[in-house]
């Protein structure tokens, strides 16, 4: 188990890994990574390294449970017995049942219900590796595998999480700043509707540290934003070259 | 969670909701009665049952001991347990927890562990060896709407009415004395929850406002009107100016209920 | 009023496309007046009318399409066909069989078994039901021979061309018999294995060029080069 660092953020103003409050971690996006599902992404935020795959809309399973008006979604956030330090079963934890919960909640705003009565869109999320922030990428990926799935959405989803190390505010977490720090606020947006879907906080946050940390995540989320538009056009660009 | 809600229903409320009138009377910030009844099951080392309208908890308090978590040897341990029992709701079912049930325990937890109710470094016996760990369980007797606020409110009274065993250390080992000390409280969070209906904000809503709702957001307030927690729900969203909205409501209420509960 | 993209460029889902007096085409919703994309794809400005050319879907039936698809399951008064849409469809025995279903006397895996391709016409579809298929008439039935490709379904109109001219060439270029599933699903049956791989690529090349001008002389060229190619070696 390494030292417990004293304090978070240096004279400089500089956090452990050397960001600035407002930097985010580095960050990798591709989508239609994996050739059977329906829409696939694939997201390197820091160390975290998680698979988002989307398989339907297909025929809703069993089906007593399916909606005559509209499709079923559902969403299972997972995450892999070596993506964390400790090894971790396997079995569903309750921290994974409260995050399919709460992540399925945030993507399906996003997500023509209406449409497809009588099937089921299951949204797969696997952390293969974790590092802080796990839920906000997820989020993230999940929305772009819905695209790449060619399922009519409202708007992407995009997370990002902002919080309080030492006395600052800072923007995204990482794990050892989640762990020690004193608050963590995930936010997720559907950016062009300005519309939150997800928000959770644990800590203490004054309620202007409260609204300033949920401003620096909205921030955060515009920013990955830009990102996730970009790696939905290249798929599309390079084959626009091809035209002479 | 909800059930099919009537087409007619759900919007008769919103109608109400965007004339700033709700069904059954209340004023759109309006919570409905709320009864706290403390030390009702003997057995437990303490208990609260609260009714907040027809909502129903009753929470249950375990005080046992046990190994602290390697992370932590100086430091007691609270664990929170949600039932959403079959009683409650024809929507319940027997089994497992389901996602509800984890996640009302998560919510209830946070409120509770991040507002530091409890000085866990003061449940520690012996550090590494012995430790007292609090169970704290939510039985969810009647389900008519907000079982967040209703389940939070249960929790800190049970908390407030549980005596700790004492204990001495003879020979190495933990022996339990007669007599109880009472576990020491540092602070009385309380959750409020809001719900978005006809682009709105409600306090405390009841089962069909819940069922009609879009989205709803708990946030959990300390003494010092510190936000400790808060857990977005319902597959809808909210503006951020709602979500302010929302904190600001959220720091009223807490005072007012604080006071109204007398703690 | 103004919009917010040129014509034919790319767009995302929750793209501002065009404000004010607009409608809402392929591809796009209305919302608060404002028109926004729901699939990543190219927006196209016809008129007042806004649509997005999707870059990806997936088949939704409609009555009256022509489909390829494969029996996955023989029941009791029918057989379950996965039409590649996320509705399997339903082809009854008395379709089949042109008469009602005797259980006694008609063996159904006899007729379409699990495994088998056919070419059928959605009879019927709504929200309600699963897809209902017929394969009484003429075209219609069991697949017997040659080759089945999975295209994106959007791209199938630009395979067929203005008034059938890609698909006309493609076929009068490689000699093959192509049916064109609306689903998404083709069939090629040439007389050689290399003039049907032919006509894949031809196809294939369109699915992923679709956007682009020139197609028809491209593709033409392209085939008539390969043909050039495997002249050569058979020499």
């Amino acid at each position: 188990m390494n030292e417990k660092p004293e304090k978070l953020i240096d004279k400089k103003g500089l956090r452990l890994d050397g960001r600035k409050f407002d930097e985010l971690r580095p960050l990798k996006l591709e989508v239609g990574v994996i050739g059977n599902a329906d829409g696939s992404a694939y997201i390197e935020h820091g160390k975290n390294k998680i698979l988002a795959a989307v398989y339907g809309p297909r025929e809703a399973h069993p089906k007593h449970l399916a909606l005559q008006d509209r499709t079923i979604m559902k969403c299972r956030y997972h995450m892999a017995p070596f993506s964390v330090q400790e090894r971790k079963s396997p079995a569903p934890s309750r921290r994974e049942v409260e995050l399919s919960k709460v992540i399925r909640e945030c993507l399906e705003p996003a997500v023509f219900v209406e449409y497809y009565p009588r099937t089921m869109i299951d949204v797969f999320i696997e952390v293969l590796q974790a590092d802080g922030g796990t839920r906000c990428a997820s989020i993230t990926a999940a929305s772009l595998a819905l695209a790449d799935a060619g399922i009519p959405m409202r708007d992407l989803v995009v997370a990002c999480a902002a919080g309080k190390a030492d006395d600052t505010i800072v923007l995204d977490l990482d794990d050892t700043e989640d762990k020690l720090g004193v608050a963590d606020v995930p936010v997720a947006l559907m950016p062009n509707l300005n519309a939150v879907t997800l928000l959770q906080m644990d800590g203490k946050l004054s309620h202007d540290e409260f609204e300033s940390a949920v401003n620096l995540a909205l921030e955060g989320c515009k920013r990955i934003y830009a990102m996730q538009r970009e790696v939905l056009k290249s798929k599309y660009a390079n084959v626009k070259e091809v035209e002479e | 969670m909800s059930s099919i809600i009537t087409k007619v229903k759900k919007k008769q409320i919103e109608q109400f909701i965007a004339q700033d009138k709700r069904l059954d009377g209340r004023e759109l910030m309006d919570y409905r009665e709320i009864k706290v009844e403390q030390g009702i099951i003997e057995r437990a080392e303490g208990s609260a049952r609260v009714l907040l309208g027809k909502t129903e908890v009753v929470v249950g308090v375990k005080v046992e001991t046990g190994e602290p978590f390697p992370d932590t040897p100086n430091e007691g341990v609270l664990t929170v347990n949600a039932e959403l029992t079959p009683i409650a709701s024809p929507e319940f079912e027997t089994g497992p927890p389901d996602e509800n049930s984890v996640e009302l325990a998560r919510i209830v937890d946070r409120g509770i562990r991040e507002s530091k109710v409890i000085d866990t470094e003061k449940l520690c016996i012996e550090p590494g060896k012995k430790v007292f760990v609090v169970f704290v369980d939510l039985y969810i007797l009647n389900h008519d709407g907000n079982m967040i606020d209703a389940s939070a409110i249960a929790a800190m009274a049970a908390l407030l009415n549980t005596k700790m065993p004492n204990y001495e250390i003879e020979d190495d080992e933990v022996k339990i004395k007669p007599g109880y000390t009472q576990l020491p409280i540092k602070q009385h969070p309380i959750t409020v929850t809001c719900a978005k209906i006809s682009d709105k904000l409600v306090v405390d809503p009841w089962i069909e406002e819940e069922q009609a709702m879009d989205a709803r957001i708990s946030m959990a307030i300390d003494d010092d009107f510190n936000i400790c927690a808060i857990q977005k729900g319902g597959a809808g969203y909210l503006e951020p100016k709602q979500v302010l909205e929302a904190a600001k409501i959220a720091k009223d209420k807490a005072k007012q209920l604080r006071k109204q509960l007398d703690w | 009023m103004p919009t917010f993209f040129e014509d034919k460029q790319i767009v995302i889902p929750g793209d501002l496309l065009a404000e004010g007096e607009y409608v809402a085409g392929e591809n796009t919703y209305l919302e608060n007046n404002k028109i926004f994309a729901q699939r990543t794809g190219l927006v196209t400005y016809d008129n007042k009318r806004v649509n997005v050319v999707a870059l990806k879907s997936f088949y939704v039936p409609r009555a009256g399409d022509i489909v390829i698809g494969t029996v996955v399951e023989v029941g009791f008064t029918g057989w379950t066909v996965d039409i590649n849409a996320p509705y399997p469809a339903l082809l009854r025995a008395s379709e089949v069989l042109n008469r009602p279903f005797k259980p006694q006397k008609d063996d159904l895996p006899q007729v379409l078994d699990a495994g088998d391709l056919i070419v059928a016409k959605i009879d019927s579809y709504d929200r309600t039901h699963d897809p209902q298929l017929k394969v009484g008439e003429p075209g219609l039935g069991k697949i017997t021979r040659g080759q089945i490709m999975k295209v994106t379904p959007t791209k199938i109109p630009r395979i067929i061309g203005r008034k059938g001219s890609m698909i006309s060439m493609i076929k009068e270029e490689t000699g093959c018999h192509i049916i064109l599933g609306l689903n998404g699903i083709v069939l090629i049956t040439g007389k050689t294995l290399e003039d049907e791989r032919l006509a894949m690529m031809a196809i294939r090349r369109i699915e992923e060029e679709s956007h682009t001008s020139g197609l028809t002389d491209r593709i033409t060229q392209m085939l008539k080069t390969e043909k050039g190619k495997q002249e050569e070696k058979k020499e």
